[in-house]
């Protein structure tokens, strides 16, 4: 039984004791253990997210992407808190693409409900989106959402396999499991004083019954969670060594480049490769119909050739230039329509009734590229009717579907190795760099081909974080209670993402990224509506870093200010009024209000003046405020520091969510001072850190994190630090300057020091 | 050609013009040097040329003139890191890390030449390496621990 079940998943049949949910894991059709191969290798193989070798090395897998947010670190010590090991001396391995490590707190978060909604409606369709993630098994990271995912299955799977080697000790030595316990990689009989270590127990433990029902540990038991652990990969980062998918080497390997059409899923209409094959060390020029690739001996001379390859680009099919683009969204605003995504009360006619002042102001966002560290590229072999791709990606087993789609293959006969990933920011949650290695190295007659895109070809072909436009407009009542609506327009990212996967069906129900970040966070106003106008277009967009919360809450928190400033309210204190029903909003505007002295005056010694912002973004979970602090200088506006409050509600590793907060506000801020990608005759004009540059050391303010844990459910920690970066900074220039900016980014109204 | 990379002489075929970059990853295997722009903006194939902080994106093979060492040299041979290294561990720096070599090695050669750098200092030496994850904040308090570190020493 016990061996049947390892092959199977892990929770078909066991449940956790002591009040966490049982009903999340009970689904009846079993997914299958990829580890079982292992155990020929002479690796226990206790399930899908534990091996125990026979010298005790505890291997842990792990089944989200690591692309900076520390999630090997985290889940690994999810599962060492439970099996009680020494977390610095664990393994780990990134899962193979297999439907058992699905995400399920990723569709989770994509449910159509505010995180502070905890109605009966909300938590069902919460369970149900889970089973939706099951079956549609996408093993995916996005969403900020593996540990919330992880949280309790990982611990699960620590627990049971600690609980399978108690049972094997138990056996031999004759006594009840109840008697031992553990201790770092140790099972003890205190009664007797003997032990065995973990590694002496393997043979026997695997045989174990997976128990039926599991305890978890209590947090005030934990040595692991909830304190900060040095990052498991952080040597492997500081020597070189940590393996990203353009570290990839195998026997034989080829390098290459493609050049594919700027006018982006548009056809090549001709290509002449004549002065390009000349170069001493290229081997092929393929035709890839949209493009074209260059295989040769190494990656320069593939490039290099690459520029002498004439193409002819057939036109894009969505407007060709970046004003034409923004016209179509206007005149999807115009249209009017639309879905409302929150409608509280008549806010349109409360504004049109009021005898006020009414104000009403246009915000505008434009595209972005993710523009990771690491270009896109990935490795790819043909042997035997096999494919095998290497790379660092979101989601394993979207690049499973798609080839398998592709290239009429069984899903059994694509495997995926998943690297370290040099920036994700969800780029890297598509498929399109696994495809385009897949479809180079089928031309290769077996040899393994290394696809690295240029930088430029990274840029302009990217899956954008979509342009956008919204209209606000608002009264004030007499206690200071705004009336507010909000229209926003944009292309639709789960529509365009779900479009490229191969069989996948667009969810159902209204994108609710377009108006993420206005429509779910915690106001209490009478009067509130937010509308989102989808339009269509073929521009790819796809998921960039907190997706509409990475704009919109530019356009709700700065509008906020407005209505702030024009009823002679404290931005920071209105807004405090107005989430008094949410104690875990309340908590981080008050912990920034503390931590930036917000009440006390700025002085503008040497500088023309000072000021600061405020913005709150409730995302992913995770409810943080940030103040910003700026100096207008004779350079331009300088960013000074930065304050950020955030609650996670459990914060498993809290020197990582610093770090992770400072990230998603640099992420934020680099956007803000200067990030856009414009179109002219179809193609994305910037194509490297010259006309799309990031925010660099000396630009970069002091930043100050104070990680609550008072919310009550656990949210995610790779997005969240961005959204209130940007209004914050707006909203700063403002206090210091006393010039409001509606359009992103800042640096097309002030400059930057 | 020849050249002299982390203290070993090494022969490389290739054309004179490919940068060096190139001949470190794809030819010689030493794949702790990062590609990130190939027009010398971003830092990430940043290698040190006798000792001085070198962008190996956009430097030929055929104008390469000192002695080339890339991150892989940093650690000993016994497993010994340089104090940045170490410092960059204290601190729990990298978050993707793609570009800690090169920022490691810009570190290194800030500190060699200037061997207590004030926060201007660094601004000054680490502005060519950029980081996408932001680890700035910790980027600089490694190199403050560093130099303390190579002080008492």
């Amino acid at each position: 039984m016990g061996k049947l079940l390892r092959r199977t998943f892990l929770w078909g049949s066991a449940a956790i004791a002591g009040g966490v949910a049982v009903g999340f894991y009970m689904y009846h059709t079993p997914y299958s253990n990829p580890l079982v191969a292992d155990e020929s290798k002479g690796e226990g193989v206790f399930n899908p997210f534990v091996k125990i070798a026979a010298d005790g090395s505890v291997t842990i897998i792990v089944p989200r992407a690591e692309m900076g947010q520390g999630v090997v670190t985290t889940l690994a010590a999810l599962v060492a808190e439970e099996l009680d090991i020494e977390l610095s001396d664990v393994k780990t391995e990134f899962a193979p693409a297999a439907n058992v490590y699905y995400n399920r707190g990723m569709l989770e978060e994509g449910a159509p409900f505010q995180a502070f909604d905890n109605s009966f409606m909300a938590e069902l369709t919460r369970d149900i989106q889970g089973v939706v993630a099951k079956f549609l098994a996408m093993q995916a990271t996005g969403g900020s959402s593996s540990t919330i995912d992880a949280f309790n299955r990982m611990r699960m799977a620590g627990a049971a396999a600690r609980a399978m080697l108690i049972g094997a000790a138990a056996d031999k030595w004759q006594v009840a499991a109840a008697s031992l316990k553990t201790e770092n990689g140790r099972v003890i009989d205190a009664a007797l004083g003997r032990s065995l270590a973990y590694g002496e127990l393997v043979g026997e433990a695997v045989k174990q019954e997976i128990p039926e029902e599991i305890t978890l540990k209590q947090p005030a038991d934990w040595r692991y969670l909830g304190k900060s652990q040095p990052r498991l990969d952080m040597r492997a980062k500081v020597t070189g060594k940590a393996g990203f998918g353009i570290d990839v080497r195998l026997p034989e390997m080829l390098f290459a480049t493609v050049r594919m059409n700027p006018n982006q899923g548009a056809k090549m209409t001709a290509f002449d490769a004549a002065e390009a094959e000349k170069v001493p060390g290229v081997i092929k020029v393929i035709n890839l119909d949209t493009g074209f690739a260059v295989v040769a001996n190494n990656t320069w001379v593939a490039f290099k050739a690459a520029d002498l390859v004439k193409p002819e680009w057939a036109p894009s099919s969505y407007p060709a230039t970046t004003d034409a683009i923004f016209e179509k969204l206007d005149a999807g605003l115009k249209a009017g329509g639309g879905f409302n995504m929150r409608d509280d009360g008549d806010a349109p006619a409360a504004i049109a009734a009021a005898s006020g002042k009414v104000i009403s102001a246009r915000y505008s966002a434009p595209y972005l590229a993710h523009a990771t560290m690491e270009p896109m590229n990935a490795t790819a072999q043909w042997k035997d009717g096999r494919l095998t791709v290497w790379s660092g990606n979101q989601a394993p087993t979207s690049i499973v579907t798609q080839a398998a789609s592709v290239f009429g293959l069984s899903r059994d006969d694509v495997s995926v190795h998943s690297t370290y990933l040099g920036g994700g920011f969800g780029r890297r949650f598509e498929t399109d760099f696994s495809m385009l290695a897949a479809r180079v190295a089928k031309e290769m007659d077996g040899k393994p081909v290394q696809v690295t895109w240029s930088r430029e070809e990274d840029m302009r072909h990217d899956m954008y974080r979509p342009g956008a436009i919204c209209e606000a407009s608002a009264v004030v009542d007499a206690q200071g209670v705004p009336s507010v609506a909000f229209r926003a327009a944009s292309q639709s990212p789960i529509a365009s993402v779900f479009g490229r996967i191969a069989g996948a069906i667009t969810p159902p129900g209204n994108d609710r990224t377009i108006v993420d970040g206005m429509w779910d966070q915690p106001y209490a106003l009478t009067n509130y509506r937010v509308t989102g106008i989808p339009v269509y277009m073929d521009i790819p967009v796809g998921f960039w870093r907190s997706v509409g919360h990475s704009h919109n809450p530019f356009f709700h928190e700065c509008f906020m200010d407005e209505i702030a400033h024009s009823s002679s309210q404290d931005p920071l204190e209105m807004r405090l009024q107005l989430m008094q029903p949410y104690p875990a909003a309340v908590g981080v505007m008050q912990a920034v209000k503390e931590m930036s002295q917000w009440a006390t005056p700025l002085s503008a010694e040497g500088v023309k003046s000072r000021g600061r912002g405020v913005a709150f973004c409730l995302s992913f979970g995770t409810w943080v405020a940030q103040v910003v602090q700026v100096a207008d200088t004779d350079d331009g506006i300088r960013i000074e520091k930065v304050w950020c409050a955030a609650d996670f509600g459990i914060a498993l590793d809290p020197k990582n969510l610093e770090a992770q907060m400072m990230s998603g506000i640099i992420f934020g801020l680099s956007a803000a001072i200067g990030q856009e990608i414009t179109f002219n005759d179809g193609a994305a004009e910037q194509g490297n850190f010259d006309s799309y540059d990031c925010m660099r050391m000396n630009q970069a303010p002091k930043i100050e994190v104070r990680v609550l844990r008072a919310s009550g459910k656990m949210g995610g920690a790779g997005e969240p630090g961005t959204p209130p970066s940007l209004p914050a900074l707006g909203n700063a220039i403002f206090a210091a300057t006393g010039k409001r900016i509606r359009q992103l980014p800042l640096s097309k109204d002030v400059s930057f020091a | 050609m020849e050249l002299k990379i982390n203290g070993k002489t090494v022969s490389i075929e290739a054309d004179p013009e490919m940068p060096l970059l190139w001949a470190l990853r794809d030819t010689a295997g030493l794949t702790g040097t990062k590609f990130g722009c190939g027009i010398a903006l971003c830092g990430a194939c940043t290698v040190l040329i006798d000792g001085e902080p070198t962008r190996s994106c956009s430097i030929a093979l055929e104008d390469v003139a000192g002695d080339v060492t890339t991150i892989e040299a940093l650690e000993g041979d016994d497993g010994a890191l340089h104090l940045v290294q170490e410092a960059w561990i204290e601190h729990q720096v990298a978050q993707c890390g793609y570009c800690q070599s090169g920022q490691v090695l810009s570190a290194v050669a800030l500190l060699a030449s200037n061997p207590a750098p004030n926060d201007a200092d660094i601004d000054e030496a680490m502005s060519g390496n950029l980081c996408r994850c932001g680890t700035y904040s910790r980027i600089r308090a490694a190199i403050h621990t560093a130099a303390k570190k190579i002080a008492g020493t």
